[in-house]
């Protein structure tokens, strides 16, 4: 079980309307990934449905029942925080039993449990270790470990990853997609990082300033951008936009076409190589068009294109196209 | 701090303020030394000579030392009891946000500028006076008998008047190392379904070992050469009630001007010192390290 519906949640913190209303159901054995821009209220959101805040008002149910008003500890969640929030007095098996002994199991049944989910965890050489004498991604463990135990009905991530180095991220990214696959748990997990949310999420959420912008699938958000903050937030680098005459050619106000939708070689538009950036399997170019203004080209492999360097390019693939509201048509 | 080099600097740089630091230290120790050996009274300075243990002998055999003994004891340990849990206690309650909440923390960090013997005499007259306190005051309100505080419970009443002291020192260092704790630490426990007990007894008290350490070895060191508030209050008494190992040194040295003896005295209190220092160190001291 681990469906959670929120209805017209909306908080404010004094004057200030962070959440000024959102309507959002997650199904059960879902992975949700909350994206948004810092400061837009992806923690407050997390925060909200974990329990930790109180809603100014609406409605969270989980499992069908109304749970707005139930302290954290009765909502059968877990939550992983971005600094794990170890106990630093206690050895990792304290730490990971820890919810088992305040929920009064017996102590066969606690150490089961423990040994179970170090198993899974790779932490059982640690277990008698402290936190202050464990690596960044074996804190990591460690706290999704105490949030295993318990068997929640659905976990919460607030940037799990975002403290670790780039291969450790990769790393315990797969290994919290399998966890998923494994325990078909609910899972909802905040991030910055567009790879993570890609390649996690069964359904990405993007929001902006409080608001829901766009619910969907991955490559959904990516091919059909509902509005021109979707498009310019999914994706890396950012898609072109471009107003104008050239948008009024598509009967469009703006346009938008992703740097890997660009060819370099031959066709309608010529420009001057601002700066380009070699990565081996791709190439990033920014060129200034003549009436277009600076576009971001991704090319494969090696192109052959420096600073100051005339070059022509052609669209090719899909062009959103965005009315004056921004809405996409 | 690691290469050699440094490492010798390092020292170099630090020995002129420990030398300084030992001989500010070993030189009134040598002379009390000295004197606890020797004859030396002030009502017939020409009698001085050499009296091997003597003066320790019978400062040891002095009617009133084990009792001296036992109620500095008492003292250090009643008052760290009461400031370590009130302390805790109130830290707790000012670190939720109130309104007002600057004042209130000046208004209870108050005590601690109050000097001791100005502390104690405001006690003894405004609160604890069978006559004129605040005390016997709100016993006549009920119909009952005042209380005499110092007369019935000398060392109670000390012991009360000096925690009223040094309640502000402990509530302020456990209060700081109340506010170091992360929030998210105790969100994680309020996650993991610890209830507000749960929380204290296993996440605030443990992060709070090391601040109570702290208060109890600083409050030990201060405690046991508690003086002032004895002598505004019950000058020791009544009969020797509430003479500590302090007030009988000052007894020896200024009422009956016997340097030697008081020497001998003062020697066995830095002895007493030592040895709670020890166990203080060997039972708490781990708690110091991370
Ligand atoms: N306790 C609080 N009191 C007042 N304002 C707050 C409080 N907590 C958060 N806010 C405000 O709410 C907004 C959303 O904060 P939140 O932490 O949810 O952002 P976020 O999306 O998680 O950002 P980031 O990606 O940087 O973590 C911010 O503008 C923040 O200033
Ligand atoms: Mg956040």
């Amino acid at each position: 079980m681990g469906k959670i519906q929120l209805t017209a949640v909306r908080k404010s913190f004094g004057e200030v309307d962070v959440i000024p209303g959102i309507d959002l159901t997650i199904e059960n054995g879902e992975f949700v990934v909350f994206v948004g821009p810092s400061g837009c209220g992806k923690s407050t959101l997390l925060r909200l449905i974990a329990g930790l805040e109180d809603t100014t008002s609406g409605v969270i149910d989980i499992d069908g029942k109304d749970a707005t008003n139930l302290p954290p500890a009765r909502r059968g969640l877990a939550m992983v925080f971005q600094s794990y929030a170890l106990y630093p007095h206690m050895t990792v098996r304290k730490n990971i039993a820890f919810p088992l002994k305040m929920a009064g199991m017996d102590q066969a049944e606690q150490d089961k449990r423990v040994e179970r989910a170090a198993k899974v965890l790779n932490l059982t050489s640690y277990l008698d270790r402290r936190p202050g004498q464990l690596s960044g991604g074996q804190r990591q463990r460690v706290a999704i470990g105490r949030a295993i135990v318990r068997e929640p009905s659905a976990f919460l991530f607030d940037e799990p990853l975002s403290n670790l180095d780039a291969a450790l991220r990769v790393g315990m990214r797969q290994e919290i997609s399998e966890l998923h696959q494994s325990l078909k748990t609910t899972m909802i997990y905040v991030t910055h990082d567009q790879v993570e949310a890609m390649t996690m999420a069964d359904k990405i959420v993007v929001l902006n300033a409080g608001r829901i912008e766009q619910v969907g699938a991955p490559l959904e958000l990516y091919n059909f951008p509902c509005n021109l903050f979707v498009a310019g937030f999914i994706g890396s680098p950012k898609m072109n936009l471009i107003e104008g005459a050239e948008a009024a050619k598509h009967k469009a106000h703006t346009i938008g076409i992703r740097p890997e939708h660009i060819t370099v070689g031959d066709g309608p538009w010529e420009g001057v190589v601002g700066l380009s950036e070699h990565l081996g399997s791709d190439s990033f170019l920014k060129v200034s068009v003549e009436g277009i203004g600076t576009l971001t080209v991704r090319a494969p492999g090696e192109v052959h294109a420096r600073h100051g360097d005339r070059v022509r390019l052609a669209p090719a693939g899909k062009i959103h196209r965005f009315d004056a509201t921004g809405l996409a048509i | 701090m690691s290469t050699h080099s440094s490492r010798l600097a390092a020292r170099l740089m630090v020995a002129p303020s420990v030398a300084l630091l030992l001989i500010w230290m070993i030189v009134p120790l040598a002379m009390t030394l000295y004197y606890s050996f020797r004859f030396y009274r002030l009502l017939s300075p020409d009698r001085t000579g050499w009296v091997g243990f003597n003066n320790y002998l019978w400062f040891m055999n002095a009617p009133d030392f084990w009792l001296a003994l036992f109620n500095t004891l008492t003292l250090v340990g009643g008052v760290l009891i009461i400031t370590v849990i009130l302390g805790t206690l109130i830290a707790l309650l000012i670190d939720q946000p109130v309104k007002g909440q600057g004042l209130l923390r000046i208004l209870i960090i108050a005590p601690f500028f109050v000097m001791p013997p100005v502390a104690a005499s405001i006690w003894e007259n405004l609160f604890m006076h069978p006559q004129n306190g605040l005390f016997s005051a709100v016993s006549r309100g009920f119909g009952a008998q005042p209380i005499l505080f110092l007369e019935d419970y000398p060392m109670l009443s000390v012991i009360g008047i000096v925690s009223w002291e040094w309640l502000p020192f402990a509530t302020l260092i456990l209060l700081t190392a109340l506010q170091s704790l992360s929030s998210e630490q105790l969100e994680a426990a309020e996650m993991d379904g610890a209830s507000a007990f749960s929380r204290f007894r296993y996440i605030i008290l443990p992060h709070m070992t090391r601040a109570i350490t702290v208060v109890i070895l600083i409050q030990t060191i201060f405690l046991l050469g508690i003086f002032g508030e004895i002598y505004t209050t019950t000058q020791g008494g009544p009969g020797s009630a509430s003479t500590t190992l302090p007030y009988m040194i000052f007894k020896q040295a200024i009422v009956a001007k016997d340097i030697g003896r008081a020497a001998a005295g003062g020697i066995i209190a830095v002895i007493l010192a030592n040895i709670v220092a020890y166990f203080l160190m060997r039972g708490l001291g781990r708690n110091l390290d991370s």
